[in-house]
Parts: C-alpha cells; sequence; structure tokens
C-alpha cells in the first residue's frame, strides 16, 4: 500500500482550476519529484495536502486516513511537514526555537504546565532543545542555533526551514523548490542532505525546477501541467516523454498557437 | 502582614503618591496583559478597557448587591472576564488584522453601552457603595503574581506558539500550531487578567462609572504597550509606569499640557515610533526612521569627511541589516 494516495484531486478558486483531477501515488521511503512550468499547480498541490487548502474534488489518502476535511495542525501531527518555496521562518525567533517549534505536536505541556513549570515540564524542555541541536547539527547549522533567524544568510535559512520541519518527525516531508536560489556548491550540499534524510527512512515529495538535481535525485518523477498531470515515471522515461517536452518547450507547439 | 505592609508604606509614602502608585499598578496589569494578546501573539486587540469594565463591574456587583468578600469578588471577577474573553475571542479571532481591530473595538464599545443601559449596574450614575479594600501590598502581590504567570508562560512550549502565530500564521499552522485556539487561549488569559486588574480599580476607586472604560482607555493601554515595546514584559510595566505617571506630574508642572493629556499621549507616541519603532524595550529589525537617517548620514560621512551625528550615542546602527540594536 502506498504511503500516499492521491485520487483524483482537484483544486478550485472560484472559476480558476489550479488543480486538475490529479492522481498519483507516493511509496514509502522514495524520493518523488513534482516538475512542472510556473504556473503548474506543484505549490497548490501542497498547499492541499497540508491542509491550507481544502480540495474541492478528489481524495487524500495517508497511512489509510482520510485528509481532506483535516486542518493543517492535524495534519501535521500525523506525520507530515513541509517547507515553503518563499521561506517562511519565525524571524524574530532564534535557530533553536524556530526547530522546537516544529516539534510542537510532539510536545506535550499544556497552558497549566507552561506556566508552573514542573520538573516533567523541564525535562521535556531540555530534551526538546538537545533534540532540535541535532536536527541543526543535521543540517549543517551547529554553532549558530542562538542566532536569530532572520540574521541567517539565504541558504542557511533554506536549511533552518528544513531542520524544523524535521523536528515534526515526519514520515513524509514535503520540500518546495529547496535549491531555490542556491549556487551549484549549495544545491551539491543539499543533494546530500535529501539522501541522508532518505536514509532515516523519511518518504520525501520535492518540488524542484533545478532539472540536473530532479533528474538525479528523485526515483519518480510527476508532471504538472496547468494543474494536470501529463506525465510520471521515472527520470528516464520522463525525459522522453512527449507531452513533457512540449510543456517545457512551449505550448505553442502542441496546442498550435 | 497585609495590613501590618501597608501601615508600613502608608508610614513613609504621602497619600497622593500612594494612589499614583496603585493606578500605576492596575495599569501594569492591563498593560502586561494586553501584551500577550498584542506584542506576543501580534493580534491587535482595541477593547482591553471592557475586559477591566467586567471585571470591576463584577466584583463590584458581587460586594454591594451579594455580599462577597475581597478575595472572592476579585477571583470570580477575573473568571467572568476570562469567560467574556472565550465567547468574545472564538468568533474574533479568526480575523485578522485590520477587521480583528474593528471587531474588538465594537465588542468594547457593546460592553460599555450595555453597561450604560442596565438597571443593576446603575446605569449612567455609576454603582456605588463598594468597600476600598484594594490597597497597594495587594496590588504590588497581583503586579508581581501577572508579570511571573506571563513571563512564565511567553518562555514555554505555549509561549513559543504565540510568538510564532505572530511571526507567521500559516507557517504556524503548519508547523502542527492550532492557531484559532491558541489566540483565544491567549486573548482567555490577558481577559482574565484584566478582569483581576478591574477588580482591584473597583475596590480601589469605591465608584464605577461606564465611561471609565471607553474606548481612549483601551487605546491609551495600547499606547502604553506600544511605549514600552511589544512583545516584552519589562517593558510594559515601564510604559504603564511613565504614561501613568506622567500625565500627573505634568499636571503640577505644566497644568495646560496635562489638559491635553491625548494630544501629548499622541505627540510621545510619534516620537517613539521615529526614534524606537519597537518601544523603549523592543527589540527588532525594524530601523526607526532616525536611526536610517543617521546611518546614511555617518556612512556619507565616512566617505567623504569625518562626520558626528548628533547625539548618536549608543545607538549606533548596526552595518548589516540592523543586526539588533535591543538592550544588551
Amino acid at each position: 500500500m502506498a504511503l500516499l494516495e492521491v485520487r483524483g484531486l482537484t483544486m478550485e478558486f472560484g472559476g480558476l482550476r489550479a488543480v486538475d483531477d490529479v492522481t498519483f501515488d507516493v511509496h514509502e521511503g522514495e524520493i518523488l519529484s513534482v516538475i512542472g512550468p510556473n504556473g503548474a499547480g506543484k505549490t497548490t498541490v501542497f498547499n492541499v495536502l497540508t491542509g491550507i487548502y481544502h480540495p474541492t474534488r478528489g481524495d487524500i489518502v495517508f497511512r489509510g486516513q482520510r485528509l481532506n476535511a483535516l486542518k493543517p495542525h492535524q495534519i501535521t501531527a500525523l506525520g507530515i511537514a513541509r517547507t515553503f518555496q518563499n521561506i517562511r521562518l519565525f524571524r524574530e525567533m532564534s535557530v533553536w526555537e524556530n526547530v522546537v517549534v516544529g516539534a510542537h505536536t510532539r510536545l506535550k505541556s499544556g497552558f497549566f504546565s507552561s506556566v508552573f513549570k514542573g520538573p516533567a515540564t523541564r525535562r521535556e524542555e531540555r530534551a526538546a532543545r538537545e533534540r532540535a541541536y541535532r536536527h541543526l547539527e543535521f543540517v549543517g547549522l551547529k554553532g549558530l542555533e542562538t542566532t536569530k533567524a532572520r540574521q541567517l544568510p539565504y541558504g542557511a535559512q533554506r536549511r533552518l526551514e528544513i531542520a524544523r520541519a524535521l523536528a515534526a518527525e515526519p514520515r513524509l516531508l514535503l520540500l518546495d523548490e529547496p535549491a531555490a536560489g542556491m549556487n551549484a556548491g549549495e544545491t551539491e550540499e543539499l543533494m546530500g542532505l535529501i539522501r541522508r534524510l532518505k536514509e532515516q527512512s523519511i518518504t520525501i515529495i520535492l518540488i524542484e525546477h533545478d532539472m540536473r538535481m530532479v533528474m538525479d535525485i528523485s526515483e519518480r518523477i510527476v508532471v504538472l501541467d496547468h494543474g494536470r498531470k501529463i506525465a510520471e515515471g521515472t527520470p528516464a522515461e520522463v525525459r522522453r516523454h512527449e507531452a513533457v517536452i512540449a510543456a517545457y518547450l512551449g505550448a505553442s507547439a502542441r496546442a498550435g498557437g | 502582614m497585609i495590613d501590618w505592609l501597608d501601615g508600613v508604606l502608608r508610614g513613609f509614602i504621602n497619600p497622593y503618591y500612594y494612589g499614583i502608585l496603585v493606578t500605576i499598578g492596575i495599569n501594569i496589569i492591563l498593560a502586561l496583559s494586553l501584551n500577550l494578546v498584542t506584542g506576543f501573539t501580534g493580534q491587535l486587540h482595541l477593547g482591553h478597557a471592557a475586559f477591566m469594565a467586567i471585571g470591576a463591574y463584577t466584583a463590584g456587583l458581587l460586594s454591594t448587591k451579594a455580599g462577597f468578600g475581597f478575595a472572592g469578588a476579585v477571583i470570580v471577577a477575573g473568571l467572568v472576564a476570562a469567560v467574556a474573553g472565550v465567547i468574545v475571542g472564538l468568533p474574533t479571532l479568526r480575523l485578522r488584522g485590520d477587521y480583528l481591530a474593528i471587531a474588538t473595538l465594537g465588542f468594547g464599545e457593546i460592553v460599555r453601552i450595555t453597561l450604560l443601559n442596565l438597571d443593576i449596574t446603575g446605569g449612567p450614575f455609576g454603582l456605588r457603595g463598594i468597600p476600598r479594600q484594594t490597597n497597594l501590598p495587594i496590588v504590588i502581590l497581583a503586579v508581581l503574581f501577572s508579570f511571573l504567570v506571563l513571563r512564565s508562560l511567553v518562555n514555554s512550549r505555549m509561549g513559543r506558539a504565540l510568538i510564532a502565530i505572530r511571526e507567521d500564521e500559516v507557517a504556524a499552522q503548519t508547523m502542527g500550531i492550532d492557531t484559532t485556539r491558541l489566540k483565544v487561549t491567549s486573548f482567555t488569559v490577558a481577559a482574565f487578567f484584566a478582569g483581576i486588574a478591574g477588580a482591584l480599580f473597583a475596590y480601589w476607586f469605591r465608584y464605577l462609572n461606564p465611561s471609565s472604560f471607553g474606548f481612549m482607555v483601551s487605546i491609551e493601554l495600547l499606547a502604553m504597550v506600544v511605549f514600552g515595546g511589544l512583545g516584552n514584559l519589562l517593558g510594559s510595566v515601564l510604559g504603564a509606569g511613565v504614561m501613568t505617571y506622567l500625565p500627573e506630574f505634568l499636571r503640577t508642572v505644566a497644568p495646560a499640557i496635562a489638559e491635553r493629556r491625548l494630544v501629548f499621549y499622541g505627540a510621545l507616541l510619534v516620537i517613539v515610533m521615529i526614534l524606537r519603532p519597537n518601544g523603549l524595550l523592543g527589540t527588532s529589525s525594524e530601523q526607526g526612521w532616525l536611526e536610517i537617517w543617521l546611518a546614511r548620514r555617518r556612512s556619507q560621512g565616512a566617505a567623504g569627511r569625518v562626520g558626528s551625528g548628533p547625539g548618536a550615542g549608543s545607538e549606533a546602527p548596526p552595518a548589516t541589516g540592523g543586526a539588533g540594536h535591543g538592550p544588551a
């Protein structure tokens, strides 16, 4: 059984159909890339998967549970975490605090234990901070724990987003253009990081424009264009697919102007 | 114990200053609690005086009509205000930005007009006959209690979640934070403390009138929070202290200004916004216009002649992106 099943997913905003009858599976432990030209509906798919939007039609089933009507925080608790295309860190919070916020659903202390910090709460806080530091070390931000998030350089902010998502202890991690704005060296490092995530048996869906990275790292690729799925397969298959070539080289060739 | 302490305090504080200190204490509690909602959670709330009014009238009515003692009435006042916080918060906190501000403003007016038209509250004649049982030691205890509870709260899992909501609500949701629920909780806690402050107010002034809890009071409280620094609890203590005492001080020194208190508040806020847009003790990335201007002048000066900005003092703007000019 697939980890995530997306069936006939459609998302409409008024008259605009941003995602149109998209179906695909994500298997446990794989790296699946979602590619397509700008405006193809890739980020909308992520927003629907994480509960920011509720789908107009179709079904999303994660580990046997239907996600359609759930709120974002409930979906996170079930084990899906994400990063954002346009970095959305908690800018005024320190780096480690950003990561601990990511662990929100994995911590227990409620209102009264937050105010009257008993030994159990203090232990939980200490452990959460230590885990956050380990996640930061994992993504290569060791030593920057107490810096404010907004003071980090761009590439480090992208890696902090990944650390924050990891703190939610996801089974499925959605990465929305993690390599955007990175140079070749940084992209190389990022690919290493994504491979290490896979080794930790985290399943990954990747939206990315850097084709070299996509072809190199993904096991399977789903191609969207104008909200529709136009192809699916291994990198080699997708690269040869006529519809994909048409979508990338220009719609005029296909639609006849 | 408290009476003894009160006796000692009255021994060396003259009644005039004693009264000012009590008022400052009450305002500190109000400013601290408003800061939780507006400074930490980032929700602009323009009706805080209404929660104070609910607490004050609850305590006043319990005392004059139901024979409640002081401690019981104060606690019940806080709880009633907290319940009002939940009831108002659930629908309004789904709104964002300007809409929330308008909704809370409307709520404040509804409470004031209701109090004005009810028979049991004495309507426009007000509520009389509350015994004076608030004293300075009790107010100090209440301030300490509020401060410690709120400080503990903002430095916890829940506090981090509140700040995360302020920083980026969508990201906060995606990190697993139930934003609506936490916003309502923040609102409720703030309402509870405002209710306590209202009750202390009732037992101090002994007379309640709806006009004491109007829109301008909410704005003054917000001014204290902004002046002291959004998201900084000590700032609220400072803001409430300064903005409560200054008008009193000016009344003796420059009565003409004191009469135009609100003009003065406005001017003060404009100045603070120019000099320190995050309040006196605020820490943030924003630089004031003056700092930006000084930095520009200085960099030009460094390129050309040796210039020094007037009164720049310790406010040296850092080289890149304003990396923190907060207190060290």
